[in-house]
């Protein structure tokens, strides 16, 4: 079942928590909602799940017009944050209470309740009480508990935020292929980027109540549509520089940048991703080694600290003549060939960097 | 080694400030509580069971006191309840205005003289009160009479109940009913099945201390009874009109038995108390963030 969400806003008190979100999900995708806290994601989720109200807009499932209609109603199963499993039933009443309130007859739950068990992998512990479960259990209870009134639409607050990290990958492998096997439309609120790209068919950003860019996890991490997607998708540097005759220039460096095309200079952010940089040996006449016609597109740098953590190595260096710091991931085998240490020279080249100018919108 | 010896001085001070604490205390609660609590029953029971049972059951007066308590306390408890989960729900549950303002006033009952509330219900119900005539029309008699009490122990232990639920249902939070809801329970399904179940030790313990409040509410009641005899006196008022005429062993029976239902209060209140912490055990349980329950190798997700 598609979801179409027509420009949602909905406010709490003076907070603005959605500001006009439109947005779709066709049929059978694996989406996320991903953004920082107080961005609106989980307040979307729950109007999707009619949990919460709009103060305009509507939600439309396969074009029907849903958004007055009854949580109770709307068939959607909903996995909290921190499950909100109920604490004095145990895993098999859990899994069964969407069945018993429809008055579903006694063999038909039974039969449903431990086809569920089976499903999330949880045989022979229907008998228990929610406290006695680890917390990736009672995740995957509250999984097969919204799973068991067949819903249309699955949805999923922060699901593995309260979790440790190890039991957090491996439940996330394990819901894709859930996915990949019921095929159910489903959406899930994250604040974890990995989490987003690892899982979603696509990943929808969001910040101060509205959608930043939405879009498969290559298209958005590769073209990030604002400076605040730039940032957001994980460490970046950011430095000033300016603009003119379609090109920025980074400490000398020339960057295409044909949106600006006026003569005028402009202030600019420049966004380098620190794996998206090249280090390279500088020889002691104190150019660098490169091929020819690149020499222009590096910048001499001194070499401040090197860090290695696992297969990458991090690298700060000061680009000569400035104080900025910038920050180079490099393969730690490629950190070894050239002997990296502190005081060392070395050239930075930029292969791929992107442009924002500062916009009034400009907020992180 | 000045600092050494400080220390050992500053233990010796604590040990000895420490045991004059306990010694105080112990004086203080036996004094004020054990011993006229003893006393009473010292009294009751002075010239042995058989006058102690034959001041209560042989007198009318008594026996009629007895049964308008054993009455008049469960109606004005259920109405608490009735109240008082309402409120708790309305408080934690929903954000309005008017709502802080809601629950200071349920407090009032506990800061303002039972016989002002008595004497305030007089005013209201009276004859001579705002609504008396309407009241004298349909011949309906509130005050000197059985609805008049059921209204004053009402009004006094208004707050009980409701105070008890409020803290309670906010630690729970609404994401159980929540869950309910968007698996299609209906809002009886969900009060029934999820809201009641979690707070039912909080309302009991609601109950037991509204009901002992409500049986052993003297002030306001005696304002609107008008202490009638063998028709609106409750075991309160009876004992001290015994006490007054001067009939101390059938004034300490009544006290006795009251007495006795606070006792039977107070192991009710240890046993649910206990069950409270542990409520709350598996509740912050439940909400740990990490691993913490038993980690079960059995049917772990592999891939």
């Amino acid at each position: 079942m598609s979801i179409h969400v027509r420009g949602i806003s909905k406010s709490f008190g003076a907070f603005k928590a959605l500001d006009g979100v439109s947005l779709d999900v066709p049929d059978g995708m694996l989406l996320a909602l991903l953004g920082p806290s107080g961005s609106g994601k989980t307040t979307l989720l729950r109007i999707i799940a009619g949990l919460e109200f709009p103060d305009a807009g509507a939600i439309e499932e396969d074009g029907e017009d849903i958004t007055e209609r009854h949580a109770r109603a709307r068939e959607v199963g909903f996995v909290f944050q921190h499950y909100a499993l109920f604490r004095h039933m145990s895993v098999f009443e859990n899994i069964a209470f969407g069945l018993r309130v429809r008055r579903t007859p006694r063999d038909e739950v039974r039969v449903r309740v431990e086809e569920l068990l089976r499903l999330v992998r949880l045989e022979g512990l229907g008998g228990r009480k929610p406290s006695q479960l680890s917390g990736g259990q009672r995740q995957r209870v509250a999984l097969a508990r919204a799973l068991a009134i067949r819903p249309k639409i699955l949805l999923l607050d922060e699901p593995f935020g309260a979790l440790d990290a190890k039991v957090r990958v491996e439940l996330r492998q394990w819901l894709r292929r859930l996915h990949d096997e019921i095929g159910m439309t489903s959406v899930f609120v994250t604040h974890d980027q990995e989490e987003a790209f690892e899982l979603a068919d696509e990943v929808v950003v969001m910040n101060h109540g509205r959608i930043e860019q939405q879009g498969t996890p290559e298209a958005v991490f590769d073209h990030p549509a604002t400076p605040f997607v730039m940032d957001f998708l994980g460490n970046v540097n950011v430095f000033h520089g300016r603009v003119e005759n379609g090109r920025a220039y980074w400490h000398g460096i020339p960057i295409e940048y044909p949106d600006y095309p006026h003569a005028q200079a402009a202030e600019a952010r420049v966004y380098l991703r620190p794996h998206e940089l090249e280090l390279s040996p500088v020889t002691g006449d104190g150019k660098a080694v490169a091929g020819d016609g690149q020499q222009a597109a590096s910048l001499r740098a001194q070499v401040l600290r090197v860090s290695r953590s696992g297969a990458v190595t991090r690298v700060f260096c000061r680009p000569d003549g400035s104080d900025v710091e910038v920050h180079v991931d490099v393969p730690s085998d490629v950190a070894r060939d050239l002997q990296l240490q502190p005081g060392m020279a070395v050239a930075i080249r930029p292969r791929k960097a992107r442009v924002f100018l500062p916009g009034p919108e400009y907020v992180i | 080694m000045a600092p050494a010896g400080n220390s050992r001085r500053d233990r010796g001070t604590g040990r000895a400030g420490g045991a004059a604490l306990a010694v105080a205390a112990v004086a203080i609660v036996g004094g004020l509580i054990v011993v006229p609590l003893v006393s009473v029953f010292v009294q009751a029971f002075a010239e042995g069971a058989g006058h102690w049972w034959a001041a209560l059951a042989d007198d009318p007066d008594t026996r009629h006191a007895i049964w308008l308590t054993l009455t008049v306390a469960p109606v004005a408890v259920a109405c608490n309840t009735l109240f008082g989960v309402a409120a708790a729900w309305l408080v934690a549950r929903f954000r309005f205005p008017g709502r802080s303002l809601l629950i200071s006033l349920v407090d009032v009952p506990f800061s303002v003289s039972p016989v002002v509330a008595g004497l305030s219900l007089v005013l209201i119900f009276g004859r001579q009160g705002l609504l008396g005539p309407t009241l004298a029309a349909l011949g309906w008699k509130v005050i000197f009479s059985w609805p008049g009490l059921v209204l004053a122990t009402t009004f006094v232990t208004l707050p009980l109940v409701v105070r008890e639920l409020i803290p309670v249902m906010e630690a729970i939070g609404p994401e159980e009913e929540m869950a309910a809801v968007s698996l299609g329970a209906t809002g009886w399904q969900v009060f029934w099945r999820v809201t009641l179940p979690n707070i039912r030790w909080a309302l009991l313990h609601g109950v037991v201390l509204a009901n002992a409040r409500a049986m052993g509410e003297f002030g306001a009641v005696y304002v609107v009874s008008g202490h009638i005899a063998g028709v609106t006196d409750t075991m309160p008022l009876r004992v001290e009109k015994l006490f007054q005429e001067y009939r101390q062993p059938a004034s300490m029976a009544v006290a006795s038995v009251l007495a006795g239902l606070a006792l039977v209060t107070l192991v009710a209140k240890y046993v649910i108390e206990h069950r409270l912490e542990a409520e709350a055990r598996d509740l912050a349980r439940a909400r740990a963030t990490d691993d913490a329950a038993p980690h079960q190798t059995t049917g772990e997700v592999s891939p």
